[in-house]
């Protein structure tokens, strides 16, 4: 298929941005979006143009580096898919596709479509972690049963791939999904339970600080998270946050 | 110079117990004044990174991603070891030694191995501690699953994403150090050389990727935790950024490279679709416990199944040849990483690949989703249930332990798994081979470690699922805090490292040189026009099974390859700006230098062990005929190379393994 894209270009975070058109000939529907946009670059490289910048690794839909905002959807029209897990069968042949990053303020554009989120990273070293030390000399690791159940469920908030979709969707750019989810793991583990008061205060703190927005329950988070992590998440941290306040 | 494993004396069940009696130790005041650099923040370096600073040490860890979380640890699937006996099947540290040992095909050293066996266990209760969240079974205790190539139940999971909770728990413990300062975080830097002062390793050349900055880094000791080189291949498992820069500059400054030819070619992965392809995605292994491998029996449905006359679901059970379960009855499709992929090929080869490339077989879920319906409906006290009950049943229970693989699949290929039987295809997933490093996990080189994928030690010429996460973590959290203390105990008085220093402006000197040759070349083909090019050899010649010739070949064309690249690579943009193309042409131009290396090694070893098959060593006769043939005589080695200018000029130092606490024996899994 062709296509033309529309692609945000920007040289570095004190640079001006804006939209630039592009086109792109013999898509295979079989390819990735991240496949798509290697077309471009490799095409942008031999006619000696800079080609688009932008956040990948895995290309499995792990990793959380890839970051793209297409056609007005975090990761694009699929559901439950990073970007790298988006494959051109979505598109149709003469489509005009918007690539935008990820926007927020707390997540300022680096180059093109790169932004940076190490306001993630601060949240979680304000008590995204459980204080024991890494000696090895804990107790057995049966030594407490846990519920199959509360297991599943911490698993199930644990899936969290950082990836920022959730601000980039929020019309509020709040964390609450991402902030939501790490909370959760260890508020359904016993190992979390000693650290739990003084964690969800710092790390929401620390959202706050970040300049994310305030959740108004739109749910759109949920909705584009790769993930599926579950609003859930966020109305258990909010009554963590109120045991933890009174 | 001789090299000396430094494995401490006594019976193997002793040596670490021993040993860590024994060593100098650094008293907590001291270690605030010691500085350690670790690259890479994977499960090994982010492990590491945790625990040094943990006891005290000033760490600086680097990572080319923006944060550790994204290291490609996370991707690991299937699950993490654990001598545990949990299940009670006779389980114990001598077994998962020896099941290591014997799954490496006998190239590794066996005290290492032992002392990985030791710790698992550690690893398990530690990972608890720290709120990862492992499957459990009813009784709220964890459960297990087994892996290929074993005949025991030891392997702990957390779903089918194992690596990223026990990534996300490394990286957690980072976090509580980064917040209380002991920890440096370096995000989105890329080290480029090793700074070498009096023959000790004292610190890194570093880029700032978002700026194009060169800096200096200096510190007592410097770990290198910065992966496997499967991307010497173009395509491969690995994320897109991994890459072999920091440990080829580090053999080039005197650290040996071993091994280099112990590739693991993954049998369950997503076959290519096109020439497009930019990696490819590993299927967990676990999907071998409850999947059957199959390919038609007879040419004909082949033929139809490419031209979609036929469906795979068409076939009967006795139209279909389950190769595994035929050729290796005892472990049938849990035979090794390295058995099921060549025998993947064999059928592929003969013509019975089932996709459009002919590289295709199936991975069927039928039997598994009767039998776990089955068994359901009895818990459910179903009588007469049917069919489709049976099914429903099967397959929330297959969903629950595979779901989010099958999702994957599912994504990318657009056909359902529950339904119709995954198509599979080998790829290469890990690298085995690595720097050469003693008993303390380190280098040829003072003050320089190298920890996790990125060295040679634990796997042999193979290794066995579940292991590579159970390495990172013993290298990262319990081996190397006890070892490097020991070195640096000799340091408490040198006090801080200056980089003021010649040797620090000669390397940032030689590492602006080449980001300014990229720059200004200008020549006419792009990076990634090289890098498929050096993957296409690199597959063709020095894949899963390799001959003298193809090696040589193989040599000769890399060798041309790199020539080409340094005249005509062509780099856009600028040195000082984040500049992705930079970056890869720097990881490029060392896959050029390492894939001749790595050709070089599978030609001098004339046998077929482990990752690495020589046509030229096959079984001749017997129950074994057409079986990979060892040859313990002769090639019971670690290869270890020595850089000299070109990769063909690289000099052999050979460490003799010794075995006293294992036979040596033929791997049967028929």
């Amino acid at each position: 298929m062709n296509l033309t894209l529309k692609i945000w270009r920007q040289k570095d975070s004190s640079s001006k941005g804006q939209m630039v058109d592009y086109k792109v000939t013999d898509i295979s529907e079989h390819m990735s979006f991240l496949e798509m946009m290697d077309v471009l670059n490799e095409q942008l490289v031999n006619s000696g143009e800079e080609p688009v910048a932008f956040d990948h690794d895995c290309r499995e839909g792990i990793c959380g580096m890839c970051s793209m905002y297409i056609n007005g959807e975090a990761h694009g029209p699929d559901r439950g898919v990073t970007t790298c897990q988006l494959h051109m069968r979505m598109f149709k042949d003469g489509d005009t596709i918007t690539i935008e990053p990820f926007r927020a303020a707390a997540f300022p554009v680096i180059k093109d479509l790169v932004v940076d989120r190490t306001s993630f990273e601060r949240i979680q070293q304000a008590g995204g972690f459980i204080s024991v030390n890494t000696s090895g000399n804990t107790q057995d690791a049966n030594s407490i049963p846990i519920s199959k159940h509360a297991a599943d469920e911490a698993m199930d908030a644990a899936t969290c791939i950082g990836c920022g979709a959730c601000v980039a969707t929020c019309k509020n750019s709040s964390a609450m999904l991402f902030v939501g989810a790490k909370v959760s793991q260890y508020a359904l583990l016993p190992q979390g339970q000693i650290e739990a008061t003084d964690r969800v205060l710092n790390m929401v703190a620390q959202m706050d600080a970040e300049g994310f927005g305030n959740c108004t329950n739109t749910g759109a988070c949920e909705v584009e998270c790769p993930k599926g992590i579950s609003l859930d998440n966020i109305a258990r941290m909010n009554r963590e946050l109120m045991k933890a306040s009174i | 110079m001789a090299l000396d494993s430094k494995v401490p004396k006594g019976p193997i069940k002793d040596k670490w117990t021993d040993y860590k009696n024994h060593i100098d130790l650094v008293n907590p005041a001291n270690k605030r004044n010691i500085d350690i650099i670790v690259v890479g923040t994977g499960l090994a370096g982010g492990s590491a990174s945790a625990t040094l600073a943990e006891l005290g040490y000033n760490v600086k860890a680097f990572a080319y991603q923006d944060s550790p979380r994204r290291a490609h640890s996370i991707a690991a699937q299937g699950g993490i070891n654990a001598a545990k006996n949990y299940q009670g099947d006779g389980d114990s540290f001598y077994r998962l030694f020896y099941d290591t040992v014997k799954g490496g095909d006998y190239r590794s050293r066996e005290a290492n191995v032992y002392r990985l066996a030791e710790v698992s266990a550690n690893i398990i209760d530690q990972c608890v501690a720290q709120g990862v969240p492992f499957a459990r079974d009813y009784g709220g205790l964890l459960d297990n699953r087994s892996f290929g190539g074993v005949l025991v139940s030891r392997t702990f999971y957390a779903k089918g994403q194992t690596g990223q909770q026990l990534l996300l728990g490394a990286y957690s413990a980072m976090n509580r150090q980064i917040a209380r300062g002991k920890i440096e975080m370096f995000n989105r830097h890329e080290m480029l050389d090793v700074v070498k002062i009096d023959g000790k390793a004292r610190g890194i050349i570093a880029r700032n990727l978002i700026t194009g900055e060169i800096e200096r880094h200096s510190a007592h000791a410097v770990v290198i935790a910065s992966g496997g080189y499967g991307n010497v291949y173009f395509l491969s498992t690995n994320a897109m950024g991994s890459n072999a820069t920091a440990a080829w500059k580090i053999h080039k400054k005197g650290a040996y490279f071993a091994n280099p030819c112990y590739t693991q070619i993954h049998p369950t992965c997503i076959p290519r679709s096109g020439d497009y392809q930019s990696k490819l995605t590993l299927m967990s292994e676990s999907l071998r416990n409850d999947g059957r491998i199959w390919v038609p029996k007879k040419m004909e449905d082949v033929l139809a199944i490419r031209e979609g006359r036929k469906k795979p679901t068409d076939l009967s059970e006795d139209e279909r040849d389950y190769y595994l379960e035929r050729r290796y009855p005892a472990f049938g499709n849990l035979v090794p990483r390295d058995v099921a992929s060549r025998a993947a090929k064999e059928r592929c080869d003969a013509g019975y690949g089932v996709n459009a490339t002919g590289e295709a077989v199936y991975l069927d879920f039928k039997s598994a989703i009767e039998r776990y319906g089955k068994e359901q409906a009895k818990l459910h006290h179903l009588t007469n249930p049917s069919n489709k009950e049976i099914y429903d049943l099967g397959k929330a229970i297959v969903e629950a332990k595979y779901g989010n693989l099958f999702q994957m699949y599912e994504k990318i290929i657009d056909q359902n798994p529950y339904e119709t039987p995954m198509m599979i295809y080998p790829a290469t997933h890990y690298t085995m081979g690595g720097i050469w490093v003693d008993y303390n996990l380190m280098t040829t080189v003072d003050g320089l470690y190298c920890i996790g994928e990125a060295n040679f030690s634990d796997h042999g010429a193979n290794r066995l699922g579940a292991s590579a996460l159970m390495q990172g973590l013993a290298d990262g959290y319990f081996v190397l805090p006890y070892t490097i203390g020991d070195y640096l105990s000799n340091d408490i008085r040198t006090g801080k490292i200056s980089t003021e220093t010649k040797e620090f402006e000669e390397a940032e000197n030689e590492v602006k040189e080449r980001i300014n040759f990229f720059i200004n070349n200008k020549g006419k083909y792009s990076v990634d026009y090289y890098h498929k090019k050096l993957g296409k050899i690199m597959w063709d010649k020095c894949g899963m099974a390799r001959n003298a010739k193809g090696l040589q070949e193989a040599m000769v064309e890399i060798k041309a390859l790199r020539e080409d690249f340094w005249k005509n690579v062509t780099v856009p943009g600028t040195a000082n700006e984040m500049n992705p193309e930079l970056e890869k042409a720097g990881r490029v131009a060392d896959f050029l230098e390492l894939g001749e290396l790595f050709a070089k090694d599978a030609l001098d070893r004339n046998e077929s062990c482990g990752g690495h098959f020589r046509e030229e060593s096959v079984e001749l006769d017997g129950l074994q005929k057409g079986e990979a043939k060892r040859n313990d005589k002769d090639y019971a080695y670690v290869a270890a190379w020595e850089y000299k200018g070109e990769p063909s000029e690289a000099v052999l130092h050979k460490e003799e393994l010794e075995f006293n606490d294992i036979e040596l024996k033929q791997r049967s899994y028929k």
